[in-house]
């Protein structure tokens, strides 16, 4: 220290005083968090721990569903999506564009709301049609918007990892003579696949965190029944402790796409030294 | 240095906007009664955002009565109690009943009115008495953190009983069919079911009142310290009671009277 | 965590110390309007991710730059503001378009905790005219344009940031 301080005054001076400035602003974040902490484990409180602790676990199940299903109904609808936005027919293309900018460039909430209540508007027309019972649950609804959307999200993961594989790749294929569907599945996807493991962790997180909206229209979730439990006990310790719950799915998930995508990615990585 | 807090100070005063609930002498400054409105014809927003009602009405005059100057500002009714608790506001005035388990952490001023619960269904409903056992598997919509909500958790064992945030929202469940049944105040659902809205559905029927959670009517809900300002509004109900503003209030909104027996 | 977590805690719990804390200085309680709650909650989230996408952009810039700075006699003010800046805008921008993107979905969750936002609106006009569908349609609509409306800005943007690259 000493040494820099010798060798340019000023901007070792500004430089401490940066750090200064760091150091206070880590400390009062630091002091927030232990005082986080602190009130939580004060207010843990037993009997409330048994009465409400159930209904909390009963939400986050309810949570890792909703995700579920969504991610994997999503996952469906992509691949039409995906084809349409990789297709060269100037009208299906469009299509798929406008069917991924609407879902995308507009919030899960409102798109929740339109699905929810836009669905009772029309409750007997859909009646007459036999389609009521599934929009008449909420869960139901909230599924069907959630995996619309992420089904938007999803097939621009995919098409944009397809375009991504080297064309080569697609002319080496055609060269040994292998036909359209074969070097789609045998070439072009696998590749495809582990470059897009990523963005589809990122996409589980980012539903995961955007499931808590299917609250706003009566599902009990993770978040609903924190909502419930808080409007009766008036106690803000419960957003935290589903706060919690929350960062450890997610820490769950991240950790989980890594280990995959070590795993898939493997024969890429340069050789270790260890290797003879 | 002193300029920079200065600045900010400012700057989160601008924001933040001081309010001298410092000053204890209720008179001097505007109180400020929080509602949730969306409870018409208690409280709700006309279309240019005002809020008006059957509560507006008596707050105000029982403000009048006893020369507050009180203010009302639309709050989300899950977030009113613990906005009181916080200073976020002086009292509710929000169709509260006045029960056990709110008395525990708030208290409240004399009775302002008190009607029956009530439970209303679709027209083509196979529901078709209040026994309670008719409702087993059947979707029963509340709004959330009311004595209703209560009764239903507790009374209504066999239902799925859905919680919403506000009355709007169950009642457009209810119109679609998504719900079976809706349980509410008896005044408040049959002034919806006179609209065109509420075309779809019937009252089935009032419920009896059960004292340990439906409480004793409700209540203007002030802050335990803040016994001042209750007295001061059970003197306000008080006058309106005697000088026959209350029943003029009242019968601009109902046919009936409201404040329900002593 | 949700954003709409963070909203809650905010709202609710901000309330709470911020009462205490002026009350504890000034003897008065401050109030905390939603707006103020919103923006915080927002902002925070926000604040999260934008210092990833910085720290992604400072590592992009390759050691050298500050090596040549420190070559060519500049202090280290300079050189950050005229060598490391420049090249951080045009590496931050593709991450804080699309910050900006979901911050502006984002603000659509503010209408939970009673701020009169767009979606909040909607909801006022769709208890008084029952008509659901068309007002939510309508409200997407509007998020849709504004997003079109970012998307061109954000374009002029990046076309600015790059002017000194090789467009390729």
């Amino acid at each position: 220290m000493t040494a820099v301080i010798s060798e340019a005054p000023p901007a070792a001076a500004k430089r401490s005083s940066i750090t200064a400035t760091g150091l206070v602003l880590i400390s009062i974040w630091g002091l927030i968090f232990v005082g986080i902490v602190w009130a939580l484990v004060n207010s843990v409180d037993p009997e409330r721990l048994a009465s409400y602790g159930g209904r909390i676990a009963q939400g986050f199940v309810v949570t890792v569903e909703l995700v579920i299903a969504s991610m994997l109904i999503g996952a469906l609808i992509s691949i039409p999506v995906a084809a349409g936005r990789l297709s060269t027919n100037r009208l299906v293309a469009g299509i798929a564009f406008g069917f991924s900018y609407f879902f995308r460039g507009t919030p899960l909430v409102a798109q929740t709301f339109l699905i929810y209540y836009g669905a009772g508007q029309f409750s007997s027309e859909l009646k007459a049609v036999g389609m009521w019972w599934l929009f008449r649950d909420a869960l139901n609804c909230a599924v069907i918007a959630f995996a619309l959307n992420t089904a938007a999200y999803q097939a621009e993961i995919l098409s944009g990892a397809i375009r991504n594989v080297p064309r080569g790749q697609r002319e080496g294929a055609a060269a040994l003579g292998l036909h359209k569907w074969l070097t789609l599945r045998k070439i072009i996807l696998p590749q495809a696949l582990v470059s897009a493991i990523r963005p589809y962790g990122n996409e589980v997180i980012l539903m995961t965190k955007a499931s808590s909206i299917a609250s706003i229209i009566t599902v009990l979730d993770l978040m609903g029944q924190t909502r419930y439990v808080f409007s009766k006990t008036y106690d803000l310790s419960f957003y935290f402790w589903a706060a919690l719950f929350y960062l450890a799915t997610v820490e769950v998930v991240s950790h989980l796409v890594n280990l995959v995508e070590a795993r898939l990615t493997r024969h890429v990585r340069p050789p270790s030294t260890a290797r003879g | 240095m002193r300029l920079t807090v200065l600045a900010v100070a400012s700057l989160a005063a601008m924001i933040v906007g001081i309010t001298g609930a410092s000053a204890k002498d209720w008179t001097a400054t505007t109180v400020r009664i929080g509602t949730d409105a969306t409870y018409p014809p208690f409280e709700s927003q006309d279309s240019s955002g005002k809020i008006v009602g059957f509560d507006v009405d008596v707050g105000m005059a029982a403000c009048e009565a006893v020369s507050l100057k009180c203010e009302f500002s639309n709050q989300d009714w899950d977030g009113i109690i613990p906005a009181l608790t916080a200073g976020k506001i002086d009292a509710i005035l929000s169709s509260m009943s006045i029960t056990e388990e709110r008395l525990k952490t708030i208290d409240f001023s004399d009775k302002v009115y008190n009607t029956p619960p009530a439970i209303a269904v679709p027209k083509d409903s196979p529901i078709t008495s209040v026994d309670l056992s008719a409702f087993d598997g059947k979707s029963v919509g509340v709004q959330s953190s009311t004595t209703h909500a209560a009764y239903a958790e507790q009374e209504l064992k066999g239902a799925d009983v859905k919680y919403y945030k506000t009355a709007d929202d169950y009642k457009l469940d209810l119109s679609s069919g998504r719900l079976d049944a809706a349980m509410d105040d008896v005044v408040v659902l049959s002034e919806w079911l006179k609209t065109p809205d509420g075309a779809c559905c019937k009252l089935l029927g009032t419920l009896k009142l059960v004292p340990e959670i439906h409480g004793k009517g409700t209540g203007i809900g002030v802050r335990k310290e803040d016994t001042d300002l209750k007295e001061l509004f059970n003197k306000g109900i008080a006058a309106i009671r005697a000088n026959g503003k209350y029943k003029e209030i009242n019968d601009k909104y109902f046919d009936f009277d409201a404040y329900g027996g002593e | 965590m949700p954003e709409l977590l963070t909203l809650f805690v905010v709202y609710y719990g901000s309330q709470y110390l911020v009462t205490a804390v002026s009350t504890a200085l000034f003897g008065v309680p401050l109030e905390v309007s939603p707006f103020f709650a919103g923006m915080v909650a927002l902002g925070l989230v926000m604040a999260s991710y934008a210092s990833e996408v910085f720290l992604a952009a400072f590592r992009a810039i390759a050691a050298g730059q500050y090596e040549a700075g420190r070559a060519l006699g500049l202090q280290k003010g300079k050189i950050m503001r005229l060598i490391i800046l420049p090249q951080l805008i045009r590496l931050a921008l593709p991450g804080l378009s699309n910050l900006w993107l979901s911050l502006m979905k984002d603000t659509a969750l503010v209408s939970v905790i009673t701020l009169n936002d767009l979606l909040r609106q909607t909801q006022v006009a769709v208890s008084s005219t029952r008509q659901p569908f068309f007002f939510y349609l309508v409200a997407c609509l509007i998020y849709l344009g504004l997003s079109l409306l970012s998307s061109i800005a954000i374009g002029q943007t990046r076309r600015w940031a790059s002017r000194g690259m090789v467009t390729r």
